[in-house]
């Protein structure tokens, strides 16, 4: 064998390869995207379609399910609820990058006392299961008058709570060389100077994966939103849609449920796209070893 | 200076050290005080010694099937879901072209994939005329009772717990990415065949992920509430009444706070248990390129 029939042997090899993948990729992206094209195309259905017809497309478009589902059987309109949610998401995210970037900050750039106990105490509330917590937690709130608010859910955020951000963080500001902040000192940086002209900056990706992971996570909260809020009007979408389900006649009008929870994952979506890219970036950058 | 910068850093911890010792350190030491109690919200909490854990054990069926369950689901769950991520990440890792949209189009069902409105439309699917079984008479077949009988019941919820694939694979995804290229070129050169690559390097390399995944979904999935709260309400016939389900109805519909309280400190040792046994046993199977300096 010549070495061009080996050059070719490997091309050809390599081609073989890359279809193969590219099929894997494909057959897969089909089996998950299908059932979400199909309840796209099942919201504009009427009830007795949905039940009847494998195709995602349906006999007529019927905009009724989202008229409806928007209107909701309670005194409110979706609009409420979604109003409701951003009150609730909307400081989540703002307090948890503001305190999580702190917390980050002092854990690399600073000696104290005690830093590798409180490190320790970090990764173990990374484990800790809220179960344990939940209920004296319930009972505080209760004591400082603060149950049917929002502040059970937020104010935790201000102080940064939240250990997988805290830890995301450490990761992504160690790999930020010290030599940075030595210039910055030089050029008459104070502390606080560094962490905002310097190093916020340079931990763009980190910080955006922060901001989707938490309005994504806290747009999906369900348990602790049931725990805490009693009052209807003041309920987030994600109890709205549960309500949705709970219809008294024992039937669920199902178009319309679809149809608002396809609304509800929307604003979850447009924050991933216009972020996905440095999302992606912040995700392998922050590397996340065990 | 030096004495000037320990200030600084703990000024900078301080939002952290009030908020763990008020949200954290106090509610979990607490919550153990409030397990040997009996309390209604109503009267005082009254000290019953360790009643609260003598009844679980002895006269609450319920609280016993419920630990079975979960860990059944758990067990179920965890290694189809790691495996699933894994083989998603590492198809993701492939060096195509146009790759980047296969990313995004994989992340999009992963990243809602924790959403109350995905729970309901789950559910949907599984309904007696749903998706799932149209399809399956469609082809035949005849329709399947998803949410009527136990071992279906949990089925619904496994799957669903595997589609909770999310950051799961995104973390794999960041740890294959940062696997040196020239150790795969090496291996090549050595004649090595694909999946003896995959097993002897790719795998011990990421073992560190492995371990943190396994970790974080034993937890996650021991306390999974949605799942059975918004799809089988822990039916039928209890067999998805989960042990998280078990601790918010006696919170918060019985009233019982003592109660709650000590299942929710059960839950916790066997949670904390397993995390202990993964921890002793990783140095035996996670590898640190560092040389085990974690």
């Amino acid at each position: 064998m010549d070495a061009e029939t080996i050059n070719n042997k490997v091309r050809r090899n390599h081609l073989i390869n890359a279809t193969w993948r590219y099929i894997l990729l494909i057959v897969t992206a089909i089996i998950m995207i299908y059932p979400i094209i199909w309840l796209l195309g099942a919201s504009f259905k009427t009830n007795a379609e949905i039940f009847g017809s494998i195709g995602f497309l349906p006999k007529h478009f019927d905009w009724s399910s989202y008229v409806k589902g928007w209107k909701t059987g309670t005194e409110y309109t979706f609009a409420t609820y979604f109003l409701n949610s951003f009150k609730i998401v909307i400081p989540k995210v703002i307090f948890t990058v503001v305190s999580c970037s702190l917390t980050a900050y002092a854990f690399t750039r600073f000696e104290f006392p005690g830093k590798n106990f409180f490190f320790g105490i970090v990764i173990a509330t990374l484990f800790l299961p809220a179960v344990v917590t939940r209920i004296p937690l319930y009972l505080m709130w209760r004591d400082f008058h603060l149950l049917d608010t929002y502040v059970p859910l937020i104010l935790p955020t201000l102080f940064a709570q939240e250990s997988f951000f805290v830890f995301m963080l450490v990761q992504f500001m160690r790999g930020i060389p010290r030599e940075y902040d030595e210039a910055a000192i030089i050029d008459g940086c104070n502390s606080f100077q560094i962490l905002i002209k310097i190093l916020l900056p340079m931990m763009k990706p980190a910080l955006i994966t922060v901001v989707l992971f938490q309005f994504i996570w806290s747009m999906n909260d369900f348990l602790q939103p049931l725990i805490y809020l009693s009052s209807v009007s003041k309920f987030p979408v994600a109890i709205a849609l549960k309500m949705a389900t709970d219809a008294s006649s024992g039937f669920v009008p199902w178009n319309q449920t679809i149809a608002m929870s396809l609304i509800a994952l929307i604003p979850s979506l447009v924050l991933f796209f216009s972020a996905s890219r440095s999302f992606v970036d912040g995700m392998s950058a922050g590397g996340i070893k065990g | 200076m030096k004495s000037r910068k320990r200030y600084t850093g703990l000024l900078y911890l301080t939002p952290w050290l009030i908020g763990t010792l008020v949200f954290t350190i106090y509610p979990f030491v607490s919550s153990l005080f409030y397990s040997f109690t009996d309390y209604d919200l109503i009267s005082k909490p009254k000290f019953i010694g360790i009643a609260n854990y003598v009844e679980m054990f002895t006269s609450d069926p319920d609280f016993l099937n419920s630990l079975k369950v979960t860990i059944e689901y758990t067990i179920l769950t965890v290694p189809i879901q790691l495996t699933f991520a894994l083989f998603l990440a590492f198809i993701l890792n492939f060096k195509l072209k146009g790759i980047n949209f296969f990313r995004t189009a994989y992340y999009v069902p992963s990243i809602l994939g924790g959403n109350v409105a995905v729970a309901i439309l789950w559910k949907f699917l599984f309904t007696k005329e749903g998706l799932v079984n149209q399809m399956i008479t469609s082809l035949g077949g005849k329709q399947v009772g998803w949410l009527s009988s136990p071992s279906n019941a949990m089925f619904v919820l496994v799957i669903l717990g595997v589609w909770q694939f999310g950051s799961s694979m995104v973390i794999f995804l960041s740890a294959l990415q940062q696997i040196p290229l020239d150790l795969y070129e090496a291996a090549q050169v050595d004649g090595a065949k694909k999946w003896t690559i995959f097993f002897k390097i790719t795998i011990p390399l990421i073992t560190p992920t492995i371990f943190f995944n396994l970790v974080m979904q034993l937890v996650n999935k021991l306390q999974e509430f949605n799942g059975p709260f918004l799809i089988t309400n822990g039916g039928p016939t209890k067999s998805t009444y989960f042990t998280s389900l078990i601790i918010y109805d006696n919170a918060f519909k019985n009233f019982r706070m003592g109660y709650a309280s000590a299942m929710s400190w059960i839950l916790f040792t066997i949670i904390a248990i397993l995390a202990l046994v993964i921890f002793k046993t990783s140095d035996r199977w996670v590898y640190y390129s560092d040389g085990g300096n974690n």
